[in-house]
């Protein structure tokens, strides 16, 4: 065990990749001199080469198509999306092309290539820099579309998403990036897409991931202080969904609450929403409610405090799911 | 008889500076007469084998082309994007291939799939409908149709980066890799991407234009003021422009762009000028946006018509062998025609399998339930 930040978490899992997989490259706007705008490829260049770890130009549908012509070569490109708001000149190589290619070949063609988009909000930053796009990704067949939430999960994610065989969006909460806890550097007991549960409780069940995970965890925190016990679940995978452990908790908590950035309608939690209803309607004490940021293009930063979920609106939520 | 150089006649008729006033200058050796032209820049090595042999490609290329036509007509193909008058800018740049080299082609190029000795079945069934042209791509180093254009000029960028990275240039065994696009790619953004990416990484790298005049409806006029092979010299990479009905000409330029990029050189871009004699697809209606007398302008320049012609000037085939091949061709027609015809629909259960590498629990779900379904309707029809 060793604590270290989720910045620091991912580059050690970056350099494990490179060391291990001679194919693997690394690749994106300023990820080599520089060691990327967040520092997560910090020294990697130094020490893997200007070959291994790729200064691209900047143009990020240029950075998708071109590693997925690589990836057809044989490597096992890691890319870098600057910040999330800067994906969408890349969509049509992520949509059409890296999600359909596999499926297009009748499966003779794989990809193996990670796309990391640091996201969310929350750090004052101007617009473009704080989205939470993963729904347009999630929807999108043929991709595998994961987020973490602590440095543990970052160290091990990234190294599982480099191994998968199919093209992975592996999103990171930009404001969790210092925040530091234990990394048990030895091993990982979760697979890429297993759902977590970060917190046991009976009452009701919180569904987060990414940055809101934390917020979560924070609001179990302060209903434990008014006696109620919540559950709280870091699903990790949006695409695909590990259902079971979902399931099951709402089977036995009878609420649930999904959390997250990205706008509520038609968002991961209107799916999670819809799934537990179809699956566990008779355990429901009441309908699965979501707690997100709401339906306007992300707000100038002065206002980001009211657009983002905080405790104060998990907890409102909780209360209103014990109304019914 | 034999392999020795095959020079352009010295008259003052065919000296180069071609033809109509309406033409750009390009690289020319054979012009719409059937007349050798030389340039300083391109001098032909084939062996008299090899010239019959592009004649063979051109003929058969343009009958396989027809069948696709004809089967969309008759129902048996949803859609075909007829390649009529662009044979000599495929076969030459095909022919002019080697063993190592590596294809990404638009969704136009029957004739070099054709040159490649691959088996053109997998084009017929993508425009079927039976499957989305799967094949073994890695095997045939030709890769799989893209449909969005110009999407697949950075997956021919990035490949051959990683060419480079292999260390698979810098000799004559070295490895190219050749893009095939239209005049309308050039206006998007993944086009000019692969230009400065291929430029900074010096990859391995031809951009082979085929500038059939037309993106659907819309003229050349409509995508670019500077036409491709002059910009490219604004990314650093050297731009020649063809004639796209010469198939010596373009076999010429495209070989040594190749050879360029397989000694580590670096990208090229090659301009093909020709037409497409066809509409866009068997789904397009060009009578709305052009007229009869530019396409005869064209059919006076027809890739085929000249090349037989000369040819026959040269003694290199007559009658007997032009006969041979038509019924080669009528041969590989029927022969594909038969098999394109016996394909079948897919199973339900095919839309799930290739969907990821790693299997989702949910699409296993959704596989048993689709095929449960459709189990049930074919029961209900049955009875």
């Amino acid at each position: 065990m060793t604590t270290m930040s989720m910045v620091k978490a991912l580059n050690s899992g970056l350099r494990t990749v490179l060391e291990r997989e001679p194919k693997a490259l690394i690749m994106g706007e300023d990820v080599g001199r520089l060691g990327g705008v967040f520092r997560v490829t910090d020294g990697l260049e130094k020490d893997f080469g200007s070959d291994r770890v790729i200064d691209t130009p900047l143009a990020e549908s240029g950075i998708i198509g071109t590693a997925i012509g690589l990836a057809l070569r044989g490597y096992r490109p890691i890319c870098e999306i600057q910040f999330d708001g800067f994906v969408y000149p890349a969509f049509d190589q992520l949509v059409s092309q890296l999600a359909k290619m596999p499926n297009r070949s009748g499966g003779r063609v794989r990809l193996p290539v990670v796309v990391r988009i640091p996201f969310g909000g929350g750090i004052g930053a101007i617009e473009h820099h704080s989205e939470s796009p993963e729904a347009y990704f999630a929807h999108t067949a043929g991709l595998k579309v994961v987020a973490c939430s602590n440095p543990n999960d970052a160290h091990w994610m990234i190294q599982q998403a480099a191994a998968s065989d199919d093209p992975v969006i592996f999103f990171e909460p930009k404001r969790r990036y210092q925040a530091k806890a234990e990394v048990d550097t030895e091993k990982s007991s979760l697979g890429l897409h297993d759902a977590a549960t970060v917190r046991s409780g009976s009452d009701a069940t919180v569904i987060a991931y990414g940055p809101t995970v934390d917020v979560a965890l924070h609001a179990a925190a302060a209903a434990a202080e008014e006696g109620r016990d919540l559950e709280v679940i870091d699903l990790r995978s949006l695409s695909p969904i590990d259902w079971e452990p979902l399931e099951a908790s709402v089977r036995r908590t009878g609420r649930a609450v999904v959390v997250h950035e990205a706008p509520g309608s038609h968002g991961i939690g209107a799916e999670v929403a819809a799934r537990l209803t179809e699956q566990c309607f008779y355990s429901l004490e009441a309908p699965v409610l979501r707690v997100t940021g709401y339906d306007v293009p992300y707000p100038a930063s002065r206002l980001e405090e009211d657009y983002l979920p905080n405790l104060d609106r998990v907890l409102d939520a909780v209360d209103r799911s014990f109304e019914y | 008889m034999g392999d020795q150089p095959r020079p352009a006649k010295k008259t003052a008729k065919n000296r180069r500076k071609s033809a109509s006033a309406n033409e750009p200058e390009f690289v020319q050796l054979l012009n719409p007469g059937g007349q050798r032209v030389d340039h300083p820049d391109y001098a032909l090595d084939l062996s008299d084998e090899e010239y019959r042999g592009l004649y063979r490609d051109l003929v058969i290329t343009r009958e396989l082309d027809a069948q696709g036509t004809a089967l969309q007509r008759q129902g048996q193909l949803g859609l075909w994007p007829s390649l009529l008058g662009q044979e000599a800018a495929q076969v030459g740049s095909g022919r002019a291939l080697r063993e190592q080299d590596t294809v990404f082609p638009a969704y136009r190029e029957l004739g070099v799939q054709w040159c490649r000795g691959i088996d053109l079945l997998s084009s017929f069934a993508l425009f079927r409908g039976v499957d989305l042209g799967g094949r073994d791509v890695a095997a045939d180093r030709f890769h799989m149709y893209s449909i969005v254009i110009a999407s697949q000029t950075l997956h021919a960028a990035g490949y051959a980066m990683g060419v480079a990275k292999d260390g698979a240039v810098g000799s004559d065994e070295g490895e190219a890799v050749v893009v095939y696009h239209g005049d309308g790619a050039t206006s998007e953004g993944d086009f000019n991407e692969a230009l400065i990416w291929a430029g900074v990484f010096n990859a391995p790298l031809v951009l082979f234009c085929q500038n059939n005049q037309y993106a659907i409806s819309e003229t050349n006029a409509r995508q670019f003021l500077v036409p491709p092979s002059q910009r490219a010299a604004g990314f650093g990479v050297p731009g020649i422009l063809v004639d796209g009905n010469d198939v010596l000409a373009t076999y010429a330029v495209t070989k040594s762009a190749l050879d360029r990029a397989r000694h580590g050189e670096g990208p090229s871009l090659i301009e093909a000028y020709t037409y497409r004699m066809q509409p866009h697809t068997t789904s397009d209606d060009a009578t709305r946006y052009r007229d009869e007398a530019e396409l005869d302008q064209w059919r006076a320049k027809d890739p085929i018509l000249r090349y037989r012609t000369w040819l026959e000037a040269e003694g290199l085939a007559g009658g007997d062998y032009f006969a041979e091949i038509d019924a080669e061709a009528d041969r590989e027609v029927r022969k594909l025609r038969d098999r394109v015809i016996s394909l079948t629909d897919p199973e339900v259960s095919e839309m799930f399998d290739s969907v990821y590498a790693e299997p989702v629990p949910q699409l296993a779900a959704q596989r048993a339930e689709a095929v449960a379904f459709r189990a049930s309707l074919d029961e209900g029809s049955e009875s």
